[in-house]
């Protein structure tokens, strides 16, 4: 490459006109031009991801697709996966360390699917929430589009997978005396209140994720020990009923635990009220508004600067 | 050149000494091991170089301003910042400095990045044009065209495999006429020029100039002189990140090729 000789730029295109003289950014308003990349309001915003709704949609079916294709079983392993995963858990949990304290095989079985499978719809969003954005760079670089749309359509993805799995749990349920009455349709509005928290929190990590790519590396861990704090493999009062009240308390007011008792309270003949806190329902409610609002509203606060390395 | 001289001009780019910078982790003096990756954590606090985070500057203080009508190139060697450029003119990429002002979206002809190899080439025609805004309707009324655009179809009914099965042309081919199927304000294209064979490359140029008469301002990237010689009448050199020239095509590549050493 050779010496660069001209330090300024030659411009030989001017023209005399009315806008000769103006500062850009005067230019831009007499003409009604818009900063480029700027940050919608929040209600645009909204507006704009509505639009994208197909978009959305589509994206999230992709994924789910394009996740099996190579295999020869195809799309049956959508139902496979989680059908090992439970038989793995309950070999170990049920079979060698007997965690099914204080409950028949009947109830345990149905308790702990039910446990794994809600579980790791939140699991997979969060982690999917953290590869959101900075593992799409080039699809954030490449073209326009709210950026909440990648997030939200992962969760999508995740809530269509554990929708597999729920045929497994059916059956899982069914195969242990749980059978099918009234109270399975409560399953809908704890799916859904579930479905609206990862979310939010999947927007969160998004976030976090775009700016901090070793929290990929770091989740796994965190996720591992909120799911050993939730009573997943076990019941939360009876494990812990020689500590402090307050820590059950706690645990089982937890957002993940909340959702894990409603499903099972909705599935299980054998898990009645009895095992779910006190005003299960409005912490199940409080914790999907507030992490669906507040993680929508934080994502979009960095809306701009997505895309950058 | 300028042939809208006198005449009201109306811009519809305006960038104002925009620079880009870019943020590479790991590309830092330590080799990537891991006592230099703690030694950089224990270091921390101090300034991004010393963190092992390397700062690109691609583009250093570019301004223009755009008019509509126009078809603007962009020439320079490889690595001058001119995708960079593009990238942020389309909002796509955060400025570091400076702004850039636009009339309406523009969009870069681009759509590579939301296809799946997994999935078959007509749900990637589908979610190609779902990523680029389009409704389901306009990509049913326009999903033949699109495939027949293609061409993937003239050698069998390939398009209802799974693209991994395309061959790199094929691929390119499906990727060109999915992204040029919808319509611009101002329109970026950025080497799409050099995708398929000949036949098919007469038949993207015509229909880049198609694009061009309808979108206001179109925006060129490419490093072959002919093309943009034929499609553009403003051509912007950036060298190094910065604006070299700025003028209408034949002054401009001239000095270029001098430069080269055509």
């Amino acid at each position: 490459m050779s010496e660069t000789t001209h330090d300024e730029p030659v411009t030989l295109s001017g023209a005399a006109s009315p806008d000769e003289g103006l500062a850009p950014a005067e230019l831009a308003a007499r003409h009604g031009l818009s900063v480029s990349g700027a940050r919608p309001g929040l209600a645009e915003y909204v507006r704009q991801l509505w639009g994208r709704r197909h978009f959305i949609v589509a994206f999230s079916q992709a994924k789910l697709t394009a996740q099996y294709s190579q295999a020869k079983l195809g799309q049956l392993w959508q139902v496979a996966t989680p059908l090992l995963n439970a038989a793995v858990y309950f070999f170990i949990f049920g079979v060698i360390l007997e965690a099914d304290r204080g409950m028949s095989r009947e109830v345990y079985v149905p308790f702990l699917v039910t446990g794994v499978f809600v579980f790791t719809f939140t699991q997979s969003s969060v982690m999917a929430g953290v590869r959101a954005i900075s593992g799409n760079l080039g699809l954030v670089r490449a073209l326009h589009f709210p950026r909440a749309s990648l997030p939200i359509s992962f969760s999508l993805q995740q809530l269509q997978q554990l929708l597999f799995s729920m045929i497994v749990l059916f059956l899982v349920a069914i195969g242990f005396g749980s059978y099918p009455d009234l109270s399975w349709l409560l399953i809908v509005p704890v799916l859904a209140l579930q479905f609206l928290f990862n979310t939010g929190l999947a927007l969160i990590m998004a976030r976090a994720g775009a700016k901090t790519p070793d929290l990929a590396q770091l989740m796994p861990f965190v996720m591992r020990t909120w799911m050993y704090a939730s009573g997943v493999m076990f019941s939360i009062p009876v494990m812990l009923a020689d500590k402090p009240q307050w820590v059950a308390t706690v645990l089982q007011w937890n957002p993940a635990a909340i959702y894990m008792d409603l499903m099972r309270f909705a599935l299980i003949d054998g898990y009645g009220s009895a095992n779910l806190p006190d005003h299960v329902w409005a912490a199940a409610g409080g914790w999907a508004v507030l992490f669906a609002v507040g993680g929508f509203v934080y994502f979009w606060k960095a809306e701009e600067r997505y895309g950058r390395g | 050149m300028a042939e809208r001289r006198g005449e009201a001009r109306v811009p519809t780019v305006i960038a104002d000494d925009v620079h880009i910078v870019y943020r590479v982790h790991g590309g830092g003096s330590g080799r990537g091991s891991a006592t230099a990756a703690l030694s950089r954590i224990l270091r921390r606090g101090k300034d991004d170089a010393a963190r092992g985070v390397r700062e690109v500057h691609a583009v250093r203080g570019v301004s223009f301003v755009a008019y509509r009508g126009e078809a603007i190139g962009l020439i320079g060697s490889n690595g001058s910042g001119k995708s960079t450029l593009l990238r942020a003119i389309a909002g796509l990429l955060p400025t570091e400095k400076g702004k850039v002002y636009t009339d309406g979206q523009p969009s870069l002809l681009g759509v590579n990045a939301a296809l799946m190899n997994d999935l078959t080439g007509e749900r990637n025609v589908i979610l190609g044009g779902l990523a680029m805004g389009m409704s389901r309707e306009e990509i049913k009324a326009r999903y033949q065209d699109i495939v027949d655009f293609s061409g993937i179809n003239e050698k069998g009914d390939f398009i209802t495999l799974p693209m991994r099965t395309y061959s790199s042309g094929m691929a390119a081919r499906l990727r060109f006429s999915i992204a040029a199927a919808k319509d611009h304000d101002v329109l970026m294209i950025d080497e799409a020029l050099a995708t398929g064979d000949a036949k098919f490359q007469k038949r993207s140029e015509e229909r880049i100039r198609e694009l061009r008469k309808e979108a206001g301002t179109v925006f060129l990237v490419s490093h072959s002189n002919k093309s943009i010689r034929d499609t553009c009448n403003r051509v912007l050199w950036l060298e190094r990140g910065e604006l070299r020239m700025d003028g209408p095509t034949d002054e401009v590549l001239r000095e270029y090729e001098k430069f080269t050493g055509k």
